[in-house]
């Protein structure tokens, strides 16, 4: 029997009066890599930022392991440790440099000893292939670097569940390999990952599940071959296959 | 008497204008720091009371807001002028600190805090060990004008007695009717004061610029 890591019951959120979705369910078993599509707009985003607690659902609940964290109460900042957050746009904490961005969390949220931190955060780099540049600042790291800095400072924490929201999106064609064999490694080491992408390939490959949302709901979910050769609907089967055809070509001219 | 007399008698008015300056500046930036972060992160009513404070203590010329401060102050606690004056420059400083600290925090803010939360960071602590280190950075040139001003306005207190610079000017245009010479050495002083300040602010932005390629 898989173990759920992650449940999701019909979990809603609105912005004022704008639905942004509505009922969802999802479960994410342990070690599942679970690839989220849609269109703009769909609200993708947002549902990352709801299952960290970045933002507050308005109704519904999610559940991780056996702890309700949508629960009244629940120690969220506690919560946030154990689940990872890898963004468009790396965000890295500009001050600090590779290594610093990894262990700023161990030493201040983790309280681990000075050492014992600096041996975890060159471990997590080193993970991610970059301890060569543990003295670098974000601006002296290209973008491929500086999200893969930012997979490692996530990592550090050893969270329960990684997500990721694009994490490719914003990086030069040449640069996304380098992203995506790290996501790849960790997808095959066991690490439970929820990942927003129209990189297809990816998908394809270390997807256990892709679920398509469109339009506030989650329109159909299954593996990678149910969704691209026997999709339920007509819908999924003309998204996935102009997203392919639209990143696929992207790749290719470069 | 000769210029170099001159420059000599104003210039030992100097240890107060730097006493006045050394006073209001850090304490501006202690009040003004706290206000700016409760300004972004206090919530509606705070937030509010915050910009309140900031818009009535920037449109009152500071004179008559030091005036004001000193009698409050000397009816209540017993300070001599010098420490009335300092704090209350202090106060008013803190204002335009705040409006400069504030403007920094929300060019770092958003996103950096989302990071810093997604890791696990309360709020403080976000603030303390990702928003703070940026802002203050970020603050320094718009800063280093604020402390010129401050290094001016530290004049003021000559209007409380204080025997600054400006004070012994006047004293010693009154007792020897040569204003021009004594106004010009009060100047000379005040522009070689803000001159090294800006200085020293600017080598300390440069000593503390977070490396990057070009
Ligand atoms: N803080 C907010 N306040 C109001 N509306 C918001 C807020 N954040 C997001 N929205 C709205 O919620 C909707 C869903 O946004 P979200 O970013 O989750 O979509 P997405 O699926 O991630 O899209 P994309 O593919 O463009 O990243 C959008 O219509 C957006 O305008
Ligand atoms: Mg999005």
């Amino acid at each position: 029997m898989p173990k759920p890591i992650l449940t999701i019951k019909k979990l809603t959120k609105k912005y004022g009066n704008n639905v942004i979705f509505h009922d969802i369910d999802l479960v994410v078993n342990e070690g599942d890599t679970i690839v989220v599509i849609g269109p703009s707009g769909t609200g993708k985003s947002t549902l990352l930022r709801c299952v960290n607690l970045l933002t507050k659902p308005d109704g519904g609940e999610i559940w991780l392991d056996d702890l309700e964290i949508t629960a009244k109460g629940a120690d969220e900042d506690r919560v946030r440790q154990h689940i990872g957050m890898v963004f468009q746009n790396f965000l890295l904490f500009n001050h600090l440099t590779a290594l610093e961005n990894v262990k700023l969390g161990l030493t201040k949220v983790k309280h681990l000893p000075e050492a014992a931190a600096h041996e975890k955060a060159l471990a997590e780099l080193t993970r991610v292939g970059l301890a060569d540049r543990a003295d670098h600042y974000p601006g002296q790291l290209s973008g491929g670097q500086q999200q893969r800095v930012g997979i490692a400072r996530a990592l550090a924490m050893d969270p329960r569940v990684m997500l990721f929201d694009e994490p490719t999106s914003a990086l030069d064609p040449e640069l996304i390999g380098e992203v995506l064999e790290v996501m790849r490694n960790l997808s095959l080491e066991g690490m439970t990952m929820i990942v927003v992408t129209h990189e297809m390939g990816f998908a394809r490959e270390v997807a256990d599940r892709i679920v398509f949302m469109e339009k506030g709901s989650i329109v159909e979910e299954g593996t990678p071959d149910d969704l691209f050769y026997r999709p339920k609907y007509e819908r999924t089967r003309e998204f996935l296959w102009k997203i392919t055809e639209l990143y696929g070509k992207k790749e290719a001219k470069e | 008497m000769n210029f170099s007399s001159f420059i000599q008698y104003i210039a030992s008015g100097t240890a107060y204008t730097l006493g006045v300056t050394l006073v209001a500046l850090p304490s501006g930036l202690v009040l003004g720091v706290l206000f700016a972060l409760l300004y972004v992160y206090g919530g509606r009513v705070v937030s509010r009371l915050m910009s309140l404070y900031s818009t009535v203590m920037r449109g009152i010329p500071p004179i008559v807001l030091l005036f004001i401060l000193y009698f409050v102050m000397s009816g209540s606690v017993n300070l001599s002028p010098f420490w009335a004056g300092s704090i209350s420059l202090g106060i008013i400083s803190s204002a335009y600190q705040m409006e400069i600290v504030r403007g920094a925090i929300l060019a770092v803010s958003g996103e950096q805090m989302l990071a810093a939360r997604a890791i696990g960071m309360s709020t403080l602590e976000a603030i303390r060990y990702v928003i703070l280190p940026q802002t203050l950075r970020l603050a320094i040139p718009p800063w280093s004008n604020e402390a010129a001003i401050v290094i001016k306005d530290s004049s003021l207190v000559y209007a409380l007695g204080v025997p600054e610079i400006l004070r012994r000017a006047q004293l010693i245009s009154a007792s020897t009717q040569q204003p021009f010479l004594a106004y010009i050495s009060a100047a000379v002083i005040y522009f070689a004061l803000v001159f090294i300040a800006n200085r020293l602010l600017a080598r300390l932005e440069r000593r503390l610029t977070i490396p990057s390629n070009p």
